[in-house]
């Protein structure tokens, strides 16, 4: 009678399959049930980028696959990086995704730090302030649209109630000044909701027994928030501020139905230029060019931020 | 016994003629863009299906995503539409990558003959390379931009007496681009029956094609032109001449002055509502929604009038609408789809064209004695459609017209910089990518 799992697996193997399997090693069988995964990896992903990077090299167009790609070496990188458009859209996206995290760790923490005070109603609250992230950004940018219609917009007119001017006399969306703020306001009010949710996991995981101890050695609150609750925060906090930088970085969707990249270019956002020129100029080679940049800083900037995150960890 | 006789080949051949009957029948889709016209194709479409035994599938798109979703579908040598009413800028690609069936044989074996539509229409959705007799479309749907009217506002004897005073002549359709600017800067911010109003609704989008669709009505008749007519990819002097410059001036300060809080990114749709919403007194857009405008409750028939692109300092044209039908080459139902067009072009059939909505381009239509007085904006698109020119129809359409929507948009709405200086990076932007199509 078969004593353990390993045994009794063993026993019920087919004899056929356990005379093939009895001559591979554990390493050859470890690496048979990795296979697929890594044959999936290397089709799915690492292919594509190293087709990427060859056609980054070329002048090939997807809409005339039958035209001769030439290589132009470097000529894609150097059109990108000298072209001062290119540049400006690079800083529409810094303002958005500075301005974003910003603003999104300092509400959702604050949210968070108000539901986690357990007042009655804090879980009907939680719910509601979870809808916006609930919604398709499509339908966020569609609505929001008209929120911010001059005539008959609800933003307008709440800020024309608030400060007395004329709620026609700005366009959030058509205005130069106003249109970068404005796709801030709608990310931050969709994606508050996340970062709070992320950091009133923190703020759980948080056991009371240190604040008890902390209250003991009469550390006043203000002192008890500094040195128990941010650091012990934290961890979750950067990691909010890394999906959501990588979320933001990729705006696509929010920002098209928006404003369309407009007015001018001024919410262009690198995403957007990128598929205009992949899908609608149809320059392949320099988009490829464009999208290894784009990768290149992101995965680089993303590395810098893990590294720190596991520092954060170990303290 | 003589039953038995008889039956036998009479159900073999009833048998013969079901199954030919249905082999010959397919299943056509037709792509086009969502719009009323689209409705009246549907309609249209019927008497297709019943003579013909084909079945009709319908693919339409919203204008802001047409363009982007249909050549991505030729592009990609993709299956869904057998007939495409492709838009008229689209036909040099669509001829040089081979999406399109070129149709010269299909027209000479059927008699069909490009003379008997109107030439415009012709050149602007038909031909390709443009000039010459290489047919890759049948005119289907004539279009042009033109201007709408509040008729009724016009007609009001104090603001008549109001605006005679102040510019000395009478409120009436302009028949300048000066004179239009007048009238929209007399009606911004009037109140008019307790509301207020604003002067025109142009078109500013940043996404598509609106922008561009817009601003080349004011910019063709200061003296814009795409190039030199001795060698067509000379532009610089021609696309950022004084004239231009002067015509781009013009359409920034017409949105400055005159049209409504927020429109900074308004086309066909968002004019059609601010108009039909009784916000504005005039309203740029395409022919096609003439007969919406017409039928309007609140602002249609004696309300509405209807006047061609007015006339600028340097000429007098409007921006081209409108589309040709073609073959999608990759279709398997070619035979079918030759067949539809074929039925198209009969004059009947466009007569009933005009009568659903749809604008024929037809000269047997066009040119019958009744036409022009058969609607009330009838006349306006004969007018309208003797003036007409066309963006680049080149197979880099798209390259082409997104560096003008970026650059129109960040001078007119954004404000940034100056026109010479818009107009001169066009010049940069048009001659790269001509550089790299090898045309230069």
């Amino acid at each position: 009678m078969p004593e353990t799992r390993i045994e009794r697996v063993a026993l019920a193997t087919p004899p056929r399959i356990a005379r093939r399997v009895r001559g591979l090693s554990d390493r050859a069988i470890a690496w048979l049930f990795v296979a697929p995964t890594i044959f999936l990896l290397l089709a799915v992903n690492i292919f594509p980028l190293i087709w990427t990077i060859r056609l980054s090299f070329t002048d090939f167009r997807a809409n005339r696959p039958n035209a001769e790609a030439s290589w132009v070496g470097l000529r894609n990188y150097e059109r990108i990086l000298t072209d001062g458009d290119v540049w400006m859209t690079m800083q529409a996206t810094a303002h958005f995704l500075f301005w974003t995290l910003f603003l999104q760790v300092l509400l959702g923490f604050a949210l968070a730090w108000l539901i986690n005070a357990k007042f009655r109603g804090s879980n009907f609250w939680t719910t509601i302030i979870v809808l916006p992230m609930m919604l398709s950004p499509a339908v966020v940018g569609n609505f929001w649209t008209l929120l911010y219609q001059p005539q008959i917009g609800l933003f307008n007119n709440i800020v024309g109630y608030v400060t007395g001017a004329d709620p026609t006399g700005f366009s959030m969306i058509g205005d130069v000044n106003l249109a970068p703020w404005s796709i801030v306001i709608v990310d931050t009010w969709m994606w508050t909701p996340f970062v709070m949710l992320i950091c009133l996991a923190g703020l759980r995981s948080i056991p009371e027994s240190i604040y008890e101890a902390a209250e003991c050695d009469r550390a006043s609150p203000w002192r008890q928030f500094w040195t128990i609750t941010v650091p012990m925060v934290l961890p979750f906090l950067m990691l909010a501020v890394l999906f959501r930088g990588i979320e933001n970085f990729k705006m696509f969707d929010l920002v098209v139905q928006l404003t369309g990249g407009g007015p001018g270019s001024v919410t262009t956002l690198t995403s957007i230029d990128l598929k205009r020129e992949a899908f609608e100029k149809w320059r392949t080679g320099y988009s490829s060019a464009y999208a290894i940049i784009l990768f290149v800083t992101v995965f680089g900037l993303a590395s810098i931020y893990v590294k720190a995150l596991n520092k954060v960890k170990e303290r | 016994m003589k039953t038995t006789r008889i039956l036998p080949p009479a159900a073999i051949a009833a048998a013969a003629f079901l199954s030919a009957a249905e082999a010959r029948a397919d299943d056509l889709t037709l792509c086009w863009a969502a719009w009323d016209p689209a409705n009246a194709l549907i309609e249209l479409s019927k008497d297709f299906e019943a003579k013909s035994g084909h079945k009709m599938s319908f693919e339409f798109v919203p204008w802001p995503n047409f363009a982007d979703r249909m050549l991505n579908e030729l592009n990609s040598g993709g299956q869904l539409c057998d007939l495409m009413i492709g838009d008229s800028q689209w036909i040099g690609l669509g001829a040089e990558a081979g999406h399109y069936v070129k149709l010269n044989e299909f027209f000479d074996a059927n008699g069909i003959s490009m003379d008997d539509f109107i030439p415009a229409t012709v050149t602007g959705y038909s031909e390709w390379p443009k000039g010459t007799p290489n047919y890759w479309a049948l005119p289907a749907f004539g279009d042009v931009v033109g201007w709408t009217y509040r008729k009724d506002w016009f007609g009001r004897p104090e603001l008549q007496a109001e605006f005679r005073e102040k510019y000395g002549r009478d409120l009436a359709p302009p028949a300048t681009l000066a004179e239009l600017k007048d009238i929209a800067e007399f009606f911004q911010g009037r109140e008019i029956d307790g509301k207020t109003v604003y002067g025109a609704a142009i078109y500013t989008e940043r996404g598509s094609e609106g922008i561009t669709m817009g601003v080349t009505n004011v910019l063709y008749n200061y003296g814009f032109k795409y190039g030199n007519p001795e060698n067509p990819y000379e532009l610089d002097g021609f696309v950022n001449s004084p004239g231009a410059v002067e015509g781009l001036e013009f359409y920034k300060a017409l949105y400055d002055c005159c049209t409504a809080p927020g429109s900074s990114d308004w086309y066909m749709s968002e004019n059609i509502d601010a108009y039909k919403s009784g916000q504005v007194a005039l309203q740029m857009n395409f022919a096609f929604i003439w007969p919406g405008v017409n039928a309007d409750p609140n602002v249609g028939g004696d309300r509405s009038g209807y006047f061609p692109n007015p006339a600028g300092p340097a000429g007098h044209f409007a921006q081209l609408g409108g589309q040709g039908i073609s073959v999608v080459s990759y279709s398997d139902s070619q035979d079918a789809a030759l067949e539809y067009i074929k039925w198209f072009a009969q004059p009947e059939v466009q007569s009933r064209w005009w009568e659903l909505g749809g604008y024929s381009a037809l000269r047997a239509v066009v040119e019958d004695p009744g036409f022009a007085t058969s609607q009330p904006y009838a006349q306006t698109f004969l007018d309208s459609m003797a003036i007409v020119k066309d963006f680049w129809a080149e197979p880099s359409y798209a390259s082409l017209l997104l560096p003008m929507q970026e650059r129109i948009h960040n001078y007119v709405i954004a404000g940034q910089g100056t026109a010479q200086e818009a107009l001169d990076k066009l010049v940069e932007d048009w001659t790269e990518v001509f550089e790299d199509e090898g045309k230069l």
